[in-house]
């Protein structure tokens, strides 16, 4: 979809047509993924309003306070990020690279968060399947509400990986100076992206981690 | 209710009918009043009418109004069996019919019915999603596991009748059914009569109730450790946490397989979970029982509507 | 495919699409729209025969009330690769992916759809997918049917559940790529002068096919994967004893599914469209209304998911707002129909191949859509769902309906496609095969179904053996018209007489550069200034001599 290597692709008449054909496309896209998700969120509905007392349950399960620094590290990656596409507006190389940098940066820190809470729910039996434990009584929803946080967050974290490698590509190209004042379109249809991503995380926080707190 | 479902049916064949020979008759004709008489012709230039395009815009709306309150209300009576209906509780299997009379027959890919008597199905499913369907009673219903579905039907002509499966539920679909017997009542009494039975189907609940030792804390007296079940069915039940459901069979199964899944106000989570004790026809057995321990107010065959029965089950107040 | 010349015939001398390069290469890593379009067109021929052969082994196998040719189980599995193979891996791509790929950038005149490169691993995804579900096949098949309903796949099954349903998620993204693709290109690609209503209508249909493409696959998609995760870690999304629904599967899985009819329908309503306009020289009747009347399909047809589950234990107060809006999806469907029809009056209509087609398709489209009105209908549901009345209705709008407009659509543009002519007698005689063959098959299945066969039996009661046999026989006719129009027209490919640029002649921009048409579609960027389907106001048409022969159809003259 980046038309990196020359400014104009050959089935486009002018650069305005291609950055406006660029962005239109991701936002198809992202209507796309939020079908995609919707899917899930879908699912997550129907199963919490069968099982509501079981989904609070497991959800104490859940470390709030690795979810909330998640929350917090994404939401700065965004701020960077949207830095970055201003950077590239105004066409400065260096900032733009640091920016792109830092947000990959954020977005590696969400990850290896996410790893350790991956790590603490199989030491924990918290992961469905033969070797699922749980102690309470809905033992049942609550593994119903685990395949759900696995396929929901593992979803959303293959989504983090992609956009950290796009970011990486934007990265190399932004420090041999590919984007210009006149052509950054893949530097903002990326970020468009990357806010994507963190909406869908933005949404699941409350849905996984605070829906078992003690009001 | 096969002669309602012909009517529509026949109304249906009638207007499509008469659309399409419309359409045929209509294309036919201009495609050759019309046929390119020179290589060089061209048509006349129409661009359209919006009156035409009103015409045939509305009238097809309104004669699909037409049809979808025709079935729809047909659909409502359908779903809505009348109350004195004979219940008969099928569970479906991979790839068999079991079917439980309420005197206590047990047939399998069988079913005995009399003329003239409305009856309704009560059924569930061991395994895959399967469905009930006699063609010429014009009924079908899915059969679901882990919930009752019902349908009902009043065989109104002695003679045995194709029954199917009609959703895919894996390799012997094709001859997962058998046939309805419609009888006439008297020689259907005389078959009710005739074979081995033990009891009817509460009086099986009853035995499997205190086998399970159900009767220890589910005391009728209401002063055991489980509420009183004597004019639950159809009754509303006070859960913990302040909701109420209607104590109707899905309730009472979730109930006896998974008790923790709503506990009734007053009580503990004690009861211990019987899924995987208790078959699906054991299920059908006990709410059987269930249903006949009416309360003596209540009209039998009518729980729920005196008012006796609607009283607040966190009445029994006991344990802590 | 590269055949682009020949020694003994009338040779197309000009560069083009087709001999500008030679070589395996140049055609797997083309960017170029019309390559794209025939890699798809051999892929899915391929599939499409693929999923003929299973449908010729379930009429075999219920020649006889035993079933005696295969066994259940083998039976179960060949009408589940009939079924995946022919909604995924044909109808689905069908019109979009061939047609499609090949005429929106012509129709619109630009150079090039807006992601050529995209485009290019649409076709690579669809193989992918295509190749999952092959090793499925090959490996013992799966027997679910194309529905996948749960419990019995995620649970019960115990063949190639897995391997299918991945084949199917991978085949997903393709179709939401090309849709994504269309849309971009629709919006910021038209030429000076192509504004919105001056779009062919086969334009707007793929409009609004793109939009289910984009929102309703992902859907699927996901729930799909779902089923396969289920299968493989064992989770209880679907499982009623673990917590699950089984009946949620059903939801999501037509919420795609039932619009996904109308991806494969709605293309075949533009490419008819563009035939009755042609065949009968005039001007559309109600072009707005009609445009307009793919919108509404396609948007309605979003919300009447759950008039698949009438029986499956719905309330049955959402059955009633489903069943009215069923209705409502009724009439659109039945504008369009009444717009062609009209279009016919006083026009000079000709009876060519496309032509036959087009009315082809306006007659079984009508009869599939009428039956859908019995299905919609709540109370009569009950009885004829799950029958081989929904067999037979649904085969009278994809079949009847989708296959005849991508043959019709095929027919026509071929000339454009491949720069010469098929010829007309035999293709006329194929097509008039083809509508008598699928009635006889399908009609049958009508009767079969009121009077209670249900689907997907292996074996059946000896009383529904008549008509069993007559739509057997008619299913050997059916494959005679199937098989027809691949011969003569690869045989035309080298031989058939040269087109011309505009043999028809027809209105559209597609038709306003060279056949086959140049790399890039046209030598200099077209300026539109013209009404679509606009005979009258077109002194650039050039229409044949007039000939001593009435009522029958010339191709036009050479350039």
């Amino acid at each position: 979809m980046s038309q990196a290597h020359s400014a104009l692709a050959e089935q486009f008449r002018d650069l305005e047509q291609q950055r406006e054909a660029s962005s239109l496309g991701m936002w198809v896209f992202l209507v796309t993924e939020i079908m995609f998700f919707g899917g899930l969120f879908m699912v997550y509905t129907v199963a919490r309003a069968m099982h509501p007392a079981g989904f609070a349950q497991a959800s104490r399960h859940l470390d709030v306070t690795l979810g909330g620094t998640n929350t917090a590290v994404l939401i700065c990656s965004s701020l960077t990020m949207a830095l970055a596409v201003y950077a590239s507006q105004v066409g400065r190389r260096r900032m733009l690279a640091g920016f792109l940098a830092l947000t990959i940066a954020l977005g590696c820190v969400f990850l290896v968060i996410k790893a350790i809470e991956y790590a603490d729910k199989f030491h924990h039996h918290l992961v469905p399947g033969s070797a699922f434990s749980f102690a309470a009584p809905e033992a049942r929803p609550a593994e119903l509400f685990f395949s759900l946080y696995f396929a929901m967050t593992g979803l959303h974290a293959l989504h983090m990986i992609i956009g950290v490698g796009v970011v990486a590509v934007l990265l190399v190209k932004a420090w041999r100076g590919r984007y210009t004042i006149e052509y950054h379109t893949p530097v903002e249809i990326s970020g468009l992206y990357w806010h994507f991503v963190d909406i869908i995380w933005i949404f699941l926080f409350p849905l996984l981690y605070l829906i078992g707190l003690k009001r | 209710m096969a002669d309602r479902v012909d009517a529509l049916f026949f109304f249906l064949l009638g207007v499509s009918l008469f659309i399409s020979l419309l359409i045929l008759v209509l294309i036919i004709a201009f495609c050759i009043k019309y046929r390119r008489r020179a290589p060089n012709e061209i048509g006349a230039p129409i661009g359209g009418s919006i009156k035409l395009e009103t015409f045939w815009m509305v009238v097809p709306l309104l004669l699909s109004m037409v049809m979808f309150g025709w079935g729809a209300s047909l659909y409502m009576s359908m779903q809505h069996p009348p109350p004195q209906a004979m219940e008969i509780y099928v569970v479906g299997k991979q790839w068999m019919w079991k079917l439980q009379h309420p005197e206590g027959q047990m047939e399998i890919n069988e079913l005995h019915v009399p003329v003239g008597r409305d009856v309704k199905l009560t059924m569930t499913s061991e395994d895959v999603i399967h469905d009930f369907f006699v063609p010429a009673f014009r009924i079908k219903a899915d059969v679901l596991p882990a919930r009752y579905t019902t349908i009902w039907f009043r065989p109104t002509k002695a003679g045995r009748y194709h029954l199917f499966c009609s959703q895919y539920c894996g390799t012997n679909h094709a001859v997962m059914g058998g046939w309805v017997t419609v009888m006439e009542p008297a020689e259907f009494e005389a078959w009710l009569a005739g074979g081995p039975v033990e009891g009817s189907l509460a009086e099986a609940g009853e035995r499997l109730f205190q086998q399970l030792a159900c009767n220890n804390c589910h005391a009728s007296s209401g002063k055991g450790r489980g509420p009183s079940l004597v004019g639950l069915h159809g009754s509303t039940v006070r859960l913990q946490g302040g909701q109420t459901v209607i104590a109707d069979d899905d309730y009472l199964r979730e109930s006896i397989l998974n008790p923790r899944a709503k506990i009734v106000a007053g009580y503990g989570p004690d009861m211990p979970v019987f899924q995987g004790l208790v078959s699906e026809e054991q299920v059908l057995q006990l709410i059987a029982y269930i249903k006949s321990l009416a309360p003596p107010q209540a009209a039998p065959g009518q729980p729920g509507t005196a008012a006796e029965s609607k009283r607040p089950a966190g009445e029994a107040k006991k344990l802590p | 495919m590269s055949t682009g010349t020949g020694a003994s015939v009338p040779t197309l001398g000009h560069e083009n699409y087709l001999n500008v390069s030679y070589g395996v290469k140049s055609w797997l890593l083309t960017t170029d729209h019309k390559r794209i379009a025939l890699l798809y067109l051999v892929s899915i021929t391929l599939f499409f025969f693929l999923g003929g052969a299973f449908a010729v082994l379930i009429r075999l196998n219920l020649l006889t009330p035993q079933g005696d040719l295969v066994s259940a189980e083998t039976y179960n599995k060949f009408f589940t690769m009939h079924g995946v193979v022919m909604i995924f891996f044909f109808l689905i791509p069908s019109i979009p992916a061939v047609l499609g790929n090949f005429l929106i950038p012509l129709m619109i005149g630009a150079k090039d759809l807006a992601f050529p490169r995209l485009n290019l691993s649409s076709w690579y995804i669809f193989n992918l997918g295509g190749l999952f579900t092959l090793y499925s096949i090959i490996r013992g098949g799966v027997d679910t049917g194309w529905t996948f309903y749960t419990p019995y796949s995620s649970l019960y099954s115990n063949t190639h559940v897995v391997a299918t349903v991945v084949g199917i998620f991978i085949t997903g993204f393709s179709t939401i790529l090309t849709g994504l693709n269309f849309i971009v290109t629709i919006h910021t690609m038209r030429a000076p002068g192509m504004t919105w209503f001056r779009l062919p209508l086969f334009v707007w249909t793929h409009y609004a096919t793109s939009l289910i493409m984009i929102l309703g696959t992902p859907v699927v998609a996901i729930t799909l994967a779902l089923v396969a995760v289920e299968r493989v870690f064992h989770l209880g999304i679907f499982n009623p004893a673990l917590g699950g629904d089984p009946v949620l599967f059903q939801h999501l899985f037509w919420f795609y599914s039932h619009p996904a009819v109308y991806i494969m329908v709605l293309p075949a309503m533009g490419v008819t469209t563009e035939l009755i306009t042609t065949f009968a020289r005039k001007k559309l009747f109600g072009y707005h209304l009609v445009a307009a009347a793919s919108f509404g399909i396609a948007v309605i047809g979003f919300f009447v998911w759950a008039h698949h589950m009438f029986v499956a234990g719905v309330s049955p107060y959402a059955a009633m707002i489903f069943s009215i809006l069923s209705y409502l999806v009724a009439i659109p469907s039945a504008v369009k129909v009444f717009n062609w029809m009209a279009t016919l009056y006083k026009g000079s209509v000709s009876w060519a191949t496309p032509m036959l087609y087009g009315l082809g398709f306006i007659g079984l489209f009508v009869m599939g859509g009428l039956t859908g009105l019995f299905l919609a209908a709540l109370g009569l549901d009950v009885h004829v769902h799950d029958t081989y009345f929904v067999v037979a209705h649904f085969h009278y709008i994809m079949v009847g309906g989708a296959v005849m407009g991508y043959l019709g659509g095929l027919h026509y543009w071929w000339p454009k496609i491949s720069g010469r002519l098929y010829p007309e007698a035999l293709a006329r005689f194929s097509a008039i095969v083809l509508f008598v063959g699928f009635n006889l098959t399908f009609f049958p299945q009508f009767i079969l179904g009121y009077l209670g066969m249900p689907r997907r039996y292996h074996a059946y009661p000896p009383e529904f053996q008549v008509l069993n046999v007559l739509s057997t026989a008619g299913a050997s006719i059916l494959g005679i018209g199937y098989l027809l129009p691949m011969f003569y027209l690869i045989w035309s490919m080298r031989y058939g007489p040269v087109a011309g640029p505009n043999p028809w002649p027809a209105t559209g921009l597609e038709w306003q550069t060279p056949s086959p048409p140049p790399p890039h579609n046209f030598d200099v960027t077209p300026v539109v200034s013209w009404e679509p389907y606009d005979f009258a106001n077109r002194p650039d048409l050039k229409y044949p001599a007039p000939a001593p022969e009435l009522g029958h159809f010339q191709p036009a003259a050479q350039d």
